[in-house]
């Protein structure tokens, strides 16, 4: 951190405000985590089991995770076509990703297992609130991917620069990755 | 991220690394929107911050002198008070219920509007560029965002002040169930809602600032300015942001639930509580101090997010005219991070008298100790930096003294707080608002005030009136002892927090006198700080007219920038760095700027 200034080359300052702003996103589903670890300890925590859906969706996102790294890979190598079509996969697998995690609610639902409202328990409820807010971060990067998507296929500005796309990479990747703590948690930690 | 963004940013860069080219690209098709209003110069945007948070501060500050013209005369009634506050101020006497509003508004807007948006907001935005050799922030965008967050966060919190239900009314923490609940009081209706929406924008605005307060510090830095090259101010608001963005978004966590509480019956924080009027709720083992750990894991950061940038600033002033290098810059940086980490482990001791564990508490009680010992290395540096210096008395010179003298004072209360066994008898009485007031509040304000003097010929290319700002510091410094000095012994007598009227308890009636004084002197220091805007608003067009490019005969960046620097600060190449900030009174020179290259016969520091 010292010499930094010296260095040849240097992260893009965009790329490290990302890195930051995901240490950001980290502290906030520490906290939600602990909150329910917390809350897990108290009386009146129901035990259920996890929406079966939600193996499908970490499959999902596993997957959109590899497409993207592929993604960014033809787009270094100038394979315009071939980036084209993997960031719109990559997109596509992103909102199956959030609507297989709302029919998981859904299917919570069907079983009387009460997110919100009265009758509910904060074990669903935190599941709702934290799955939710991840949900709208996966949303958040699907957003991303139809600016970089847009100037994909902008035929009068060509952009050469692979900055864009390997941000929107690594936030792909820390959102998947971010999941991927999210379920493991669900199941064997909280 | 947008594409303007992007490709901004991207011109930004080339810029920097080019040097020796000039950079008229950006004075071109300036309107008055662009320059004035949504400005992506950091100095703009800095300025933008400091009004803003000067407007809230009057508000707050008026709030203080409503609700201690109620304290100190709890029979008097004031018709003109029913004139300016209708119903809030029944036969010219505030009522309960205003009381509270008044008293959560002044805590949400001075802790997070004025003394985090206003302070860090404003010397962020200005000195980081400006010290650290850079044209404009990482993100010039994000940082104007930054800003018209925190605008609509403020438009949002003042029209809570004008709904029917009145504003918040359940103190600044806002904890569950007052907070949860739309039928606990009258502030818990659309005031909480639009608290609620005012506090998410504002948590927003931090964000995006600090997010790219820590890029531009990491990254932007010009050629020669190695971390350990930059001033101490840099470094405070470095690790204010860092504190910011890290905590933050434990409260938005918090947040996030009790809205879910609020509106779609969720049990987060809520139980089978009775409410006068309404029966037992219907939620089920929820528990309030799940919210208190979640708030004050920021609420505790969020104190060194105020002082921090405070300390920074004052090292810097007070070094520049005690015309000696800053003591111990090391343990400094050392001292500034160890607060930084030690802040996120003591937030319990909020939370002393919740029922929490008392060996957890003890635990607690060594954390919220060890920060005596930073705060002492810097304090003692403060002291040897003074110490046989050639003291320039300006006004910024004496703000930053003062706030010396106010940390400690503060500080050393902060000792008896931080002991459980005595904070049974001291929580929430007036011993903690002396505390927290002296210790962050007006010690804060005080860097705050230091730094406007110091930095207004840079701000606005004119000084601040001297004589003016003397009798603001006399007058404040002593105002600020007459207020807070006397709340200890009455808190320590156990008179409590948040009381409507003491004269009805036997044990406080004794104090009746003392509330008149306090409150009495809290008009004076506040029309005192009405002097002190005149002078700002006065001097931006009348006052003196800055003819140095460097009045202070300071060795920072921002004083070899042009007197009326421009959109990217320096004409031509961007300065280079070869030696650290604190280049005073060596080898015979009364300071050598940064910029000057390290002589062959020149000794070493």
């Amino acid at each position: 951190m010292t010499s930094s200034a010296d260095q040849p080359k240097r992260i893009h300052p965009h790329k490290f405000t990302l890195w930051v702003a995901m240490g950001s996103i980290v502290m906030a589903f520490a906290g939600l985590t602990s909150a329910y670890i917390v809350k897990k300890n108290q009386s009146s925590w129901l035990e259920f089991d996890l929406p079966v859906l939600f193996w499908y969706s970490t499959a999902v996102i596993i997957i959109s995770s590899i497409t993207i790294h592929l993604a960014v890979k033809s787009f270094k190598a100038r394979e315009m076509g071939r980036y084209r079509n993997l960031i719109t996969i990559t997109a596509i697998l992103g909102v199956l990703f959030i609507l297989l995690q709302y029919l998981g609610f859904r299917d919570l639902e069907a079983r009387n297992i009460a997110l919100v409202g009265a009758k509910s328990n904060s074990a669903a409820s935190f599941l709702l609130v934290i799955t939710g807010l991840h949900m709208l971060h996966v949303l958040g990067g699907v957003i991303a991917l139809l600016v970089i998507f847009a100037r994909a296929f902008n035929k009068r500005v060509k952009s050469y620069s692979s900055v864009p796309v390997e941000m929107a990479a690594t936030y792909w990747h820390f959102v998947d990755i971010l999941w991927i703590y999210l379920f493991v948690f669900y199941n064997w930690i909280g | 991220m947008s594409n303007e963004a992007v490709v901004h940013a991207h011109g930004a860069v080339a810029a920097h690394e080019v040097h020796g080219d000039h950079h008229h690209e950006h004075h071109h098709h300036e309107t008055f929107i662009s320059k004035y209003v949504f400005s992506q110069d950091h100095k703009m945007i800095a300025k933008q911050f400091l009004i803003t948070g000067m407007v809230w501060a009057v508000l707050g500050g008026l709030m203080s002198v409503l609700f201690r013209l109620q304290l100190g005369y709890p029979d008097a009634t004031f018709p003109w008070l029913e004139d300016i506050l209708g119903k809030w101020a029944k036969g010219g006497r505030i009522t309960p219920e205003a009381y509270y509003a008044l008293v959560t508004t002044h805590g949400t807007v001075l802790v997070f509007f004025v003394l985090t948006a206003g302070l860090s907001g404003t010397f962020a935005n200005f000195l980081i560029p400006l010290q650290i050799g850079a044209r404009d922030m990482a993100s010039p965008f994000m940082n104007m965002l930054s800003y018209w967050f925190f605008f609509a966060a403020s438009i949002v919190m003042l029209s809570s002040m004008f709904v029917e239900t009145g504003p918040f009314s359940g103190g600044w923490t806002a904890y569950p169930p007052l907070s949860a609940l739309g039928d606990a009081s009258p502030g818990s209706k659309t005031g909480m809602d639009l608290w609620l929406i005012s506090m998410a924008l504002f948590v927003v605005s931090s964000l995006l600032g600090g997010l790219n307060y820590i890029a531009t510090v990491l990254n932007m830095r010009t050629k020669g300015m190695s971390m350990t090259r930059l001033p101490l101010t840099i470094w405070a608001l470095f690790f204010t942001a860092v504190l910011g963005v890290l905590s933050f978004p434990v409260l938005f966590s918090g947040f996030i639930l009790l809205i879910f509480d609020r509106n779609f019956g969720t049990s987060f924080y809520l139980s089978d509580i009775f409410i006068n009027g309404v029966g037992a709720l219907p939620n089920e083992g929820g528990s309030a101090i799940l919210y208190q750990h979640l708030f004050w894991f920021l609420g505790h950061p969020e104190v060194y997010i105020i002082l921090l940038p405070a300390m920074g600033m004052v090292s810097e002033i007070l070094s520049i005219n005690s015309r000696k290098p800053i003591f111990g810059y090391i343990a400094m940086i050392g001292s500034i991070f160890a607060i930084t980490v030690l802040a996120f482990l003591v937030w319990a001791h909020h939370m002393f008298v919740t029922g929490l564990n008392p060996f957890l508490g003890s635990i607690f009680v060594l954390l919220t100790l060890l920060i005596a010992v930073p705060s002492a290395i810097k304090v003692f540096n403060w002291l040897t930096t003074l110490w046989r210096g050639n003291i320039r008395f300006t006004p910024a010179m004496m703000f930053a003294i003062g706030f010396v003298s106010l940390f400690i004072s503060g500080g050393l209360t902060g000792i008896w707080l931080g002991n459980s066994a005595l904070d049974i008898h001291l929580h929430d009485t007036y011993f903690v608002i002396a505390h927290f007031h002296i210790v962050m509040g007006v010690a804060s304000m005080f860097g705050m005030f230091a730094g406007i003097y110091h930095w207004f010929p840079k701000m606005y290319a004119r000084y601040l009136n001297n004589t003016m700002g003397y009798i603001h510091f006399w007058v404040t410094i002593a105002g600020a002892y007459l207020i807070f000095w006397p709340m200890h012994y009455q808190g320590l007598a156990g008179m409590p927090r948040r009381y409507y009227d003491y004269s009805i308890w036997e044990s406080f009636k004794q104090f009746a006198e003392l509330n008149r004084f306090i409150s009495t002197v809290a008009m004076i220091v506040f029309a005192v700080q009405l002097l002190f805007l005149f002078n700002f608003f006065y001097s931006i067009f009348k006052g003196r007219k800055v003819t140095k490019q460097n009045p202070w005969d300071a060795t920072t960046l921002e004083w070899t920038a042009p007197i009326h620097p421009g959109h990217g600060n320096w004409e031509g190449e961007i300065p280079e760095v070869h030696r650290w900030a604190y280049d005073y009174g060596k080898d015979g020179k009364d300071f050598i700027p940064q910029t000057t290259p390290v002589g062959a016969d020149e000794s070493h520091h």
